[in-house]
């Protein structure tokens, strides 16, 4: 412990910014909160348009933001250790309400992804496993020495596979993947060895065909069909992606203009206001608008993961940077997805798609972040 | 607790972190590098693509011309047809939709037949497909209450043919119904653009004949259309260019007296203005309504149409093929003369029946005691057959061959309607094709009285009974004002004009002569009428049988047949008329054709006053090639 505390103290005032002395002490950090905010307005001005001005979509988006800021900041307020002892409770109950899910779960569009609570609403248990997941990876490495061993490998696997099996079954393809990523890019973090990610990238490839015959459903199968041959099915599956394409690559250099977007305007473009929101803004912002909102999202990804270089021990660094590197797969996924790179997974574009539970999510795990970050002076006066 | 190497943790994960922020900027950059080649690279492509997405050419069908009378009469014109059609695409659920609809709506087996061959065919994507046409407004009230649970049911408005008429010309007119993909397959690549967005094609009659006049030039639209092709604005139009109206010679007046004096009888009436080949009247009876036709005929009506004995779909008066019988005696009497085997002056006995020298067959005359001493003019009058016999026998085949065909018999008259019949008119050359005998002598003498091979239909037979009137001067029917003066089919005929007159004579004595055969129909008219009996065989009778009316089946029973024209000294209207089982002629098509020419020549107050002849109006550029 001594050393510990020795080694972190030269680097600790040197970012501790001292001129927002407001933001500091409401554990708020000042860049990623800017980079969040400018992105979700950002996101509000192109769900309007992708709600086809309608202003009921961006009102209600509003207040599912101003729920997860106030997650934000009511999560940067609790330390980290206070995260660390209670990662291993949150996990175990998380995993009981997914089992709970395959019983008593409301269906809706052939899922069975939520929990009715009466007199309270529903909620997806599978959303607390994107937190709680690294959460527990990360106190499983608190109290063990780095890298990883095989042994710590196998643990893991174990921790991270039941709840994103559990979730898979739901089924939701896009939530388990996420979960998965979040688990397993502790591990890389933690030093996994590069031979042990070779020996997986290659089993994945084995594996990958025979989970497409025996573990997708019909209607996942047939997304994997349709990314490679989106042609093959010009009016039903391959529709989605077809029209994306077609939206992305005719907003050119500078855009269409705002509401100026034809594909989406005219009901081309599917899903125009949650999972393919990013052809609407390339639609009408153009290159120039893609630029900017990927160069927002590396703003953030890299404000993540500076804050989790400066964390002080094991377990902050290991959950800001899974959580960082998470909000980086979200966004590649999806962009890839609405793009034509990769099939079509259900995973929404963070921040800037409307609906569902993972805003409040994402913004949750920003809190934590900024915990880990705003906390780490405090602990650096011990 | 296990002893750390906390520095080496974190060389490990400050590692770690420097790879994952490599990684992060190279797929970042993966996915700007994708961006950037749909949005810079591929940008015109998907440009077009977006384009052809929310642009869509959409044909306008030209309103179809209107088909008037010479008096402007509309005999064909457009009318509002209410039409229930599903868009396929938004229907959740086609059968329940279906037997939805048939609970307000009736619903035959075969609209629903036809809606699935529809739906199965190839087509675009959220165009309607019709289901039935002509709905009540009740049934329309009906939908209009359910229409909430009806979704992708649409009532479409649109204009279809209407025969006001029904049935009175149904066999001139024709009519149209929808086009198929026959009918496209037939037409050059323009003319299948031209009738985009048009569901109609016509069929017989004249809709067949001036399809293209009427139909018109197609319109276009450029429409934005969303992913529902729910049309959003109107980009740009070239209006349709309507159809050409077409003004026909028929008088309803004719053609109703032709109608209305035929009664429930079968047959046939052609009344043409010899002096402009204008049809005056072209009746065939039974008819039927041709407006049962034009959104498609339901099996049951068409299987009635089919099945009756009376072959009310049938267009008798042109292509029908009778035997013109005595009919055909003025003209032949004018080849016997114009050859010079006979003249006016020469006279034979007929004693009922006509041997040739030499042999044992007997041809007899249709009066049995015979007629007694005949001459040209006589046998005209009264019929005689047995004068025919000889004079013909004398002419021989070639020649009587040579000079019919020139009154247009045994060929089409080339009138401006489909479908036309040939007729016979036989000849040695045509026996040996078609029947592969040589020519008999007997052959010649059935032929002279319009018997034997020789066929005709009623159309033949006016044209004919015209180019008589004008004194062997070709003349083409027309049916449109809208050709202009027709070529001649053949050089006109030059005999002597003396005996014309003779020939007109006999033939005003037919019908005003105290023996003519046609006395009937002579009673009290205010101009002088010529005219020819005739009957035709409908089938011969064995060697001495009795011919007895009362004995044989009704449709068993001779065809009566007259032509005529008339003011006899300044003719203005020709007719043909053919009772199918009528018996004799003279009074049963006689009155048919005196009524008809009634209808032309008086006025209201039943004075003469001759209609001037028709003026034909300019001539389209159209039609030029739809002759």
């Amino acid at each position: 412990m001594n050393t510990e505390f020795l080694r972190q103290m030269p680097s600790s005032r040197s970012f501790a910014g001292s001129g927002n002395g407001l933001l500091w002490r409401l554990h708020l950090d000042s860049p990623l909160l800017a980079a969040l905010l400018v992105l979700c307005g950002a996101g509000l001005l192109v769900l309007y348009s992708a709600g086809d001005g309608n202003p009921d979509l961006v009102v209600r988006q509003a207040i599912r933001l101003g729920g997860g800021f106030m997650a934000l900041l009511i999560l940067a307020q609790v330390p980290p250790r206070t995260y660390r002892f209670w990662a291993p409770a949150v996990y175990a109950g998380g995993l009981f309400l997914l089992v709970l899910v395959l019983f008593i779960g409301t269906e809706a569009k052939g899922a069975q992804r939520w929990l009715t609570v009466p007199g309270v609403g529903s909620f997806q248990p599978a959303e607390i496993m994107k937190l709680a997941v690294p959460a527990m990876v990360a106190w499983y490495f608190s109290e063990r020495s780095l890298p990883a061993r095989f042994r710590d490998v196998l643990l893991v696997l174990l921790i991270t596979l039941v709840p994103v099996l559990l979730i898979a079954r739901q089924p939701d393809l896009g939530t388990s993947l996420l979960v998965a990523a979040a688990g397993l890019l502790v591990l890389f973090v933690a030093g996994l060895s590069w031979r042990l990610i070779l020996a997986a990238l290659s089993l994945l490839a084995i594996a990958a065909p025979l989970m497409y015959f025996f573990v997708l459903h019909p209607y996942q199968r047939r997304r994997v069909d349709t990314f490679f041959n989106p042609e093959a099915d010009p009016l039903g599956a391959g529709w989605n992606i077809i029209q994306s394409k077609t939206a992305i690559g005719s907003g050119g250099i500078s855009g269409k203009g705002w509401l100026n977007g034809t594909q989406s305007r005219l009901d081309f473009l599917p899903e125009s206001s949650t999972d393919f929101i990013l052809a609407v803004l390339a639609e009408e912002g153009g290159l120039i608008g893609v630029l900017m909102l990927l160069g927002l999202y590396l703003a953030v990804i890299g404000r993540g993961l500076f804050i989790s270089w400066q964390a002080q021990e094991t377990f902050s660094r290991l959950l800001a940077s899974s959580l960082a590197l998470t909000f980086f797969i979200y966004v590649f996924v999806n962009i890839g997805m609405v793009s034509g790179l990769l099939p079509v997974v259900g995973v929404p574009l963070p921040l800037i798609s409307y609906g569902g539970t993972s805003i409040v999510t994402l913004l949750a795990g920003f809190g934590i972040l900024m915990s880990i970050h705003t906390h780490r002076k405090l602990m650096s006066h011990h | 607790m296990t002893f750390r190497d906390h520095h080496n943790e974190g060389r490990i994960f400050s590692t770690r972190l420097l790879w994952s922020a490599v990684i992060v900027l190279a797929l970042m950059g993966v996915l700007a590098g994708r961006m950037f080649w749909l949005q810079a690279i591929q940008h015109d492509r998907y440009t077009t693509l977006s384009d052809k997405n929310r642009v869509q050419t959409q044909a306008i069908a030209p309103p179809r011309g209107l088909i008037y009378d010479r008096r402007g009469e509309l005999l064909a014109d457009n009318q509002p047809d209410f039409s229930l059609a599903l868009i396929v695409e938004q229907v959740p659920n086609i059968n329940d939709t279906l037997a939805l609809v048939a609970e307000k709506v009736a619903l035959e087996e075969a609209d629903i037949e036809r809606f699935w061959r529809r739906v199965r065919s190839p087509r675009r994507p959220w165009e309607p497909v019709p289901l039935r046409a002509r709905l009540t407004e009740e049934e329309i009230a009906r939908v209009a209450v359910i229409q909430h649970e009806l979704p992708g049911v649409r009532i479409d408005a649109n204009p279809i043919r209407h025969y006001p008429y029904d049935e009175l010309f149904s066999h001139v007119l024709g009519y149209v119904n929808r086009i198929n993909a026959e009918d496209l397959e037939r037409m050059t690549p323009d003319e299948q653009a031209n009738y985009s967005g048009t569901h109609f094609y016509g069929r017989l009659g004249v809709e067949r004949h001036y399809e293209r006049l009427l139909h018109g030039r197609v319109g276009f639209r450029k429409v934005e259309t969303n992913a529902r092709g729910r049309i959003l604005e109107v980009l740009e139009q070239i209006p349709p260019l309507p159809g050409e109206d077409v003004h026909l010679h028929l008088d309803i007046r004719v053609q109703q007296a032709a109608w209305d004096a035929l009664g429930e009888r079968r047959g046939a009436v052609v009344a043409m203005d010899p002096r402009d080949g204008g049809i005056l009247a072209f009746v065939s009876r039974p008819g039927f309504d041709p407006n049962l036709f034009v959104t498609g005929i339901s099996h049951r009506n068409y299987s009635e149409y089919r099945d009756d004995l009376d072959r009310p779909l049938f267009n008798r008066a042109l292509q029908g093929q009778y035997p013109p019988g005595s009919t055909l005696k003025p003209i032949a009497g004018l080849a016997g003369l114009d050859a010079g085997v006979t003249d006016w002056q020469r006279t034979m006995w007929d004693p009922g029946y006509y041997r040739l020298e030499g042999q044992t067959r007997v041809f007899r005359d249709w009066r049995r005691q015979g007629h007694g001493w005949v001459d040209m003019h006589k046998s005209i009058v009264e019929s005689c057959d047995t004068y025919f016999y000889d004079m013909g026998f004398k002419l021989g085949i070639d020649r009587m061959h040579d000079f019919m065909v020139r009154f247009g018999l045994g060929d089409r008259t080339g009138i401006d309607l489909p479908g036309e019949s040939r007729g016979i008119m036989p000849s040695r050359a045509w026996k040996r094709a078609v029947r592969g005998e040589p020519w008999f002598h007997g052959d010649t003498i059935n032929a002279s009285i319009g018997q034997g091979y020789m066929l005709t239909s009623p159309l033949q037979l006016a044209v004919s009974t015209a180019v008589f009137a004008r004194r062997g001067e070709p003349v083409v029917p027309r049916v449109a004002q809208l050709h202009p003066p027709a070529s001649p089919i053949e050089p006109a005929l030059t005999p002597d004009s003396r005996h014309w007159d003779r020939m007109t004579a006999a033939m005003v004595d037919v019908v005003h002569g105290a023996r003519g055969t046609a006395r009937a129909m002579g009673q009290g008219a205010k101009y002088r009428i010529a005219a020819k009996t005739g009957t035709a065989q409908v089938f011969s009778l064995g060697k001495d049988e009795e011919y007895n009316a009362e004995e044989i089946a009704e449709r068993l029973r001779d065809h009566a047949l007259i032509v005529g024209f008339a003011p006899a000294d300044n003719p203005a209207i020709a007719v043909a008329v053919l009772v199918e089982n009528g018996g004799s002629g003279g009074s049963s098509a006689g009155p048919v054709a005196r009524q008809v020419m009634d209808a032309w020549l008086l006025n209201r107050a039943g004075e003469l006053e001759i209609p001037p002849v028709a003026v034909p109006g300019a001539v389209p550029a159209l039609m030029a090639d739809n002759r």
